[in-house]
């Protein structure tokens, strides 16, 4: 390991370069230490709690158990919501990749007057709109297409607060692909859909990938927008019903909780780290809401 | 497909991506402009409308048409309840007038910029870049398992970030109340959310969002080559210098790109409300939070629209001069 900061190459005076070599070490490590602590002691209870048999607030892991887990998958509430979350981030995502695919494709491929400046506004302004600022008109626009309480209508809101981000991204996987074979496909006699489907698709599956788990992940988060459109005990998100477990006045019920919240949290962490893996992918850009 | 073939073979083979179509309307080819219209692919205009039109109209809908909504409700009392939910009626500017005047809309006006400003444009942007700068040329797994902890701070759920926190910063104030994780290690009863509420949230924000920062500074920092960095070394120059001549000029544009998407995503960050629901006593009530109570707890939907609006100008305000400092630095 080379700490970035014990450089000089040749010592002259070996003990004072020996002291400072330890000392920049010792400070380098003192601060990867903190950091690490910074970021991990938060994250203690969501690992211990749930396998605690009487978790509190204090992270710990006196009488380990399993129990906690049966309550979740006991709990009808807790599962529906939970294929609730599912639904709402597979829907997002069928509507995003598809709608996605056929703007990027036809940006990529012709070219419009503002189409780059138009893309970039539109990009700054879904994570501002879909972050807060446009709660209001959102709810009466939905309540006013009757789709107020269904999970269509979350579906809809996301996807167009999502689809800017993903047009954006998947434009630059289709860019890099050569018109070569889009040109002998149409030789042969195939329409723009079939080209799509059959010939570019294949070709930025990375691309398809990236913006289809980031959509999901994205959704299965997202708070804000179900919280405002659902109010159906049976049509609630995780990310909302799992509020509503801990608001109970001062009887929050941990067990139940902490359970809950790993099962909930799990997935997008499992994807994240395979995705990455996989195709040493970070969620980047105008995203996350 | 004569003219197809012509002009295949006149195009490079590796194109740069953003203008398929410039290289190809070369002036000395005859047929050029009918192949502009088609695209090398064969998409023509029509085509490629027909393929906007789905994202056009889910961004249409629910995107501009909310933001531009916004501008009409906020000049209404359009209400959820009493009086005013069945009748409706324009009040041009008063909504507005209210605002100015409003103290709680003024409080939260500073609440949501110094938690901005602390939480984000210092907090993330300085622990994000410290991350990537001190650990430059560290290979260890060591370093990837740290950087793992904040990306997974960065991706879990809002709704578990939350209740992990208030967990963790629970104090043992009476009987009721239970100790947190952060207070057992420290040996201390602190209530932090409740008499720190604001600082709390600010350090809640930072452990929530540098990965973001890390990440992009990870990838900027590749941009300073490693000789220029040596060669400031050995000629004496400290870390500040080395940063303030070397480094930053080379990544500005990363630094202002970093700033305006976090500056954006904090401001409209609804995460506050988990954890604080803008409380004790409105300390922690960012826009949002205040524009989701005004709208939502109070029912006063004309009112929350013009400060909504209010918030989309601020945004626009902070995208412009950002987006500005970044036009200067590349003239």
């Amino acid at each position: 390991m080379s700490a970035p900061t014990a450089a000089s190459p040749i010592d002259q005076r070996p003990l004072r370069g020996v002291l400072a070599l330890f000392a920049s070490r010792a400070g380098f490590y003192a601060f990867a230490a903190l950091v690490a602590a910074f970021f991990a002691l938060p994250m203690a209870w969501l690992v211990l709690a749930p396998f605690e048999a009487h978790p509190t607030f204090v992270a710990g892991l006196v009488q380990p158990t399993l129990d906690n887990f049966a309550v979740v998958f006991k709990n009808p509430d807790a599962l529906a919501s939970l294929r609730n979350s599912l639904v709402l981030a597979v829907g997002t995502m069928a509507v995003v990749v598809v709608c996605a695919s056929l703007a990027a494709y036809a940006l990529s491929r012709v070219k419009l007057p503002g189409r780059d400046i138009t893309l970039y506004v539109l990009l700054l302004f879904s994570s501002v709109v879909t972050g807060s600022a446009a709660m209001v008109p959102i709810f009466v626009l939905v309540y006013d297409l009757h789709l107020i309480n269904t999970l269509e209508g979350v579906i809809l809101v996301l996807a167009g607060g999502t689809l800017p981000a993903s047009i954006f991204i998947l434009k630059d996987f289709m860019d890099s692909v050569p018109t070569s074979y889009e040109e002998s496909a149409r030789v042969f006699g195939a329409g723009p859909f079939r080209i799509l489907k059959d010939v570019v698709a294949p070709i930025v599956r990375p691309g398809l990938v990236v913006i289809a788990v980031w959509s999901i992940v994205t959704v299965w988060g997202s708070f804000l927008t179900p919280f405002i459109l659902l109010d159906k005990p049976s049509l609630l998100p995780a990310s909302v019903e799992i509020y509503s477990y801990y608001d109970v006045g001062g009887s929050a019920k941990l067990p139940l909780i902490a359970a809950f919240a790993l099962v909930y949290t799990l997935p997008v962490v499992v994807i994240y780290l395979i995705v990455q893996h996989r195709y040493g992918f970070r969620f980047f850009g105008g995203i996350k809401g | 497909m004569s003219a197809r073939s012509t002009k295949s073979s006149v195009r490079p083979t590796s194109r740069t991506a953003d203008h398929p179509l410039g290289q190809i309307a070369e002036p000395s080819l005859g047929p050029a402009a009918s192949l502009e219209a088609a695209g090398p692919s064969g998409l023509g205009r029509k085509w490629a409308a027909v393929f906007l039109t789905p994202s056009a109209v889910l961004i249409g809908v629910f995107l501009i048409f909310p933001a531009a909504w916004t501008l009409y409700l906020g000049l209404t009392n359009f209400s959820l309840v009493g009086f005013a939910a069945a009748h409706t009626t324009f009040e041009g500017l008063a909504n507005y007038r209210n605002a100015i005047t409003d103290p709680e809309f003024g409080n939260s006006l500073l609440i949501t910029l110094v938690y901005v400003f602390g939480s984000a444009i210092v907090g993330q942007v300085v622990l994000g870049f410290a991350m990537a700068w001190k650990w430059k040329d560290w290979r260890s797994p060591l370093r990837r398992a740290v950087e793992a902890l904040a990306i997974i701070a960065w991706i879990v759920p809002s709704s578990v970030v939350a209740f992990l926190w208030i967990s963790y910063l629970q104090g043992n104030i009476g009987p009721l109340v239970e100790q947190g994780t952060l207070d057992f290690i420290l040996h201390i009863s602190t209530n932090w959310l409740l008499q720190f509420p604001l600082l709390s949230l600010i350090i809640f924000n930072v452990w929530r969002g540098s990965a973001f920062s890390m990440m992009l500074f990870n990838g900027a920092l590749q941009s300073v080559p490693p000789s220029y960095l040596e060669t400031a070394r050995i000629s004496g120059a400290s870390e500040f210098q080395q940063l303030r001549d070397v480094v930053l000029p080379r990544i500005k544009g990363h630094v202002l790109t970093d700033v305006l998407l976090i500056s954006l995503w904090t401001f409209n960050d609804f995460t506050p409300y988990l954890l604080t629901a803008g409380g004790p006593n409105g300390q922690t009530e960012t826009l949002p939070v205040f524009v989701y109570k005004v709208a939502f707890q109070q029912g006063n939907l004309g009112y929350a629209s013009a400060i909504s609006l209010i918030m989309l100008v601020i945004n626009s305000v902070i995208a412009v001069v950002y987006l500005s400092l970044l036009r200067s630095r590349n003239t």
